[in-house]
């Protein structure tokens, strides 16, 4: 056996599959990986020190921001804490409007997830067919909020404006246009060689191993745990739909992919009914100008983000400043998967496993 | 072809005149290298926030950066002429930043996408970014918006594009 000395390879921070700023320190063996380093915070923009001199409403377009390839979901946890924390209802209407943009998101986050999946396998053609039908989420998200990208849509108490009449053709169009969109996605990646032998077996993660390092989200129901709180314990109004949780088998980089592929199927299924069920009134509920939560008051919220597992802790000193504003971010849980699932694959392997865990560094960094 | 000329530069314009007849233009050499410059910039493909995913939905489908020759965009430094700074820059990534930007070969632009890169946007409170990416180098051009739509960057690219015909850089 020849023997050989380990050396160090690194991944990032700028680098096209780094997701932004992620570094990946690897000790290689040969090609064989012996171990990763993730280094993280690259992208730290100190969101929560900032949260400690903004008012309760100045942290939304802040909140926005921490995942802005879904950016309604974010803000949708942040306020929904807030209102947990004053124990204000919100108008049916606006529940309704918030999961319709929500799912919305999530499947502009799973589209963004299957082109930068293949932009990373080299496959360009995959990226700009998922950008394509993305775009039309962006529009009707420019419709409802006046911003295309980072639309800071929720309100305390609802959301900041009514959809407008265009809006309705343009998501019904969207929804009817879906099951041809995933197919052609089938088509496109599921179905092609080079993917499915670049991501089948790679990256392993058991259901195990999963539970244990706190992984959540797609990544965790890929490795076989039907676990979703959509349905474990159910915010908003999301007990009123019917929807299934789609889980895989093995929970390799390839079972993570036709996951969220399946989850864009079922999250067209929740607009559907909820397009179907949405009552007509006010879209902002009555909030105190001020909102100042009486003093030791504090709250952990947790939603169903693309990623995983979304939660904020908020402590009150009854100003109308939070105390503290913690996020539990997803990303930052999953990235610490991937010196697990890399460990005696190859350098390649590393790529796909990034890619198909999908971080998104402005939440993992904060 | 013996041109008439008379001592001097004085009638230099006409002479000029009276090679165009001839199908010869006259020009300099830097600005022919400045005409295919601006025509096709090579971005490094750099980002660490939000005004990336409007910078790859720029190159993809719909907005299409290649209809401006601008679509090249490199994964190394040292094949890329176009720095799009992209996202805040912390100070954790300035050093990198820094870096990149010294590996890149002359001449070189610098875009500051975005609020974050032009003055440190929404985060410039914090104690973790720097106010501006000229704080590190000279930037070009700077595209405002949080984040700038696609098109806000085709017009930030296109004015850069005028700037580096005139030679200005």
């Amino acid at each position: 056996m020849l023997k050989t000395d380990p050396y160090t390879i690194n991944i990032g921070p700028q680098h096209p599959s780094a997701h932004g700023g992620l570094r990946a320190e690897t000790i290689m063996d040969g090609e064989d990986v012996q171990d990763v380093i993730v280094h993280l915070g690259y992208v730290h923009r100190s969101v929560e020190k900032i949260a400690e001199s903004r008012t309760y409403a100045q942290f939304v377009p802040y909140a926005s921001r921490l995942d802005y390839l879904a950016s309604h979901l974010p803000t949708l946890g942040y306020v929904q804490a807030v209102e947990k924390l004053l124990g204000i209802t919100v108008p049916e209407r606006a529940e309704y409007i918030r999961v319709i943009v929500a799912e919305l998101s999530r499947i502009a986050s799973h589209l963004i997830f299957a082109g930068s999946l293949a932009i990373d396998l080299g496959a360009t053609t995959g990226m700009i067919y998922c950008y394509r039908d993305r775009e039309r989420i962006m529009d009707m998200f420019e419709m409802s909020s006046g911003q295309r990208l980072i639309a800071s849509y929720m309100r305390i108490g609802g959301v900041s404006h009514d959809f407008p009449d265009s809006f309705y053709p343009a998501v019904k169009s969207f929804l009817g246009d879906l099951p041809k969109m995933i197919s052609e996605y089938h088509g496109l990646l599921s179905g092609n060689e080079i993917l499915q032998a670049r991501c089948k077996g790679v990256g392993v993660l058991s259901a195990d191993d999963a539970i244990a390092y706190g992984i959540t989200g797609p990544n965790l129901r890929a490795s076989g745990v039907a676990y979703d709180i959509r349905r474990e314990d159910p915010y908003g109004i999301y007990d009123r739909f019917e929807f299934n949780v789609p889980t895989g088998h093995c929970g390799d980089s390839w079972d993570r992919y036709t996951v969220r592929i399946e989850e864009i199927e079922q999250s067209g299924r929740i607009i559907e009914q909820a397009l179907r069920d949405m009552p007509a009134g006010d879209y902002l509920g009555k909030v105190p100008r001020i909102i100042k939560p009486p003093a030791g008051r504090e709250v952990y919220h947790r939603i169903e983000s693309a990623k995983g597992e979304l939660g904020y802790h908020i402590v009150s000193n009854g100003t109308d400043k939070p105390h503290r504003v913690h996020v539990r971010a997803p990303s930052f849980v999953n990235m610490m998967a991937l010196p697990l699932v890399s460990r005696g694959g190859k350098l390649q392997d590393i790529i796909t496993n990034i890619a198909t865990l999908d971080p998104v560094l402005g939440e993992s960094d904060r | 072809m013996v041109l008439k000329t008379d001592a001097g530069s004085a009638n230099l314009a006409s002479d000029i005149e009276q090679l165009e007849k001839h199908n010869i233009i006259v020009t300099t050499l830097e600005k022919i290298w400045n005409w295919g410059r601006a025509r096709s910039f090579w971005p490094l493909s750099y980002g660490c926030n939000c005004c990336p995913i409007e910078m790859m939905a720029s190159g993809a489908a719909r907005f299409d950066i290649a209809r401006y020759g601008y679509e090249v965009f490199r994964a190394s430094p040292r094949q890329a002429d176009l720095l799009i700074v992209a996202g805040p820059i912390t100070l954790k990534m300035a050093p990198v930043v820094k870096r990149i930007y010294e590996q890149m070969p002359s001449p070189k632009w610098v875009v500051a996408m975005g609020n974050c890169a032009t003055s440190g946007g929404p985060f410039r409170d914090g104690y973790s970014i720097l106010p501006g990416a000229d704080a590190l180098f000279k930037v070009d051009m700077y595209v405002p918006g949080c984040p700038p739509r696609p098109e806000a960057l085709f017009h930030g690219l296109l004015e850069l594009k005028k700037k580096v015909e005139r030679g200005e850089y």
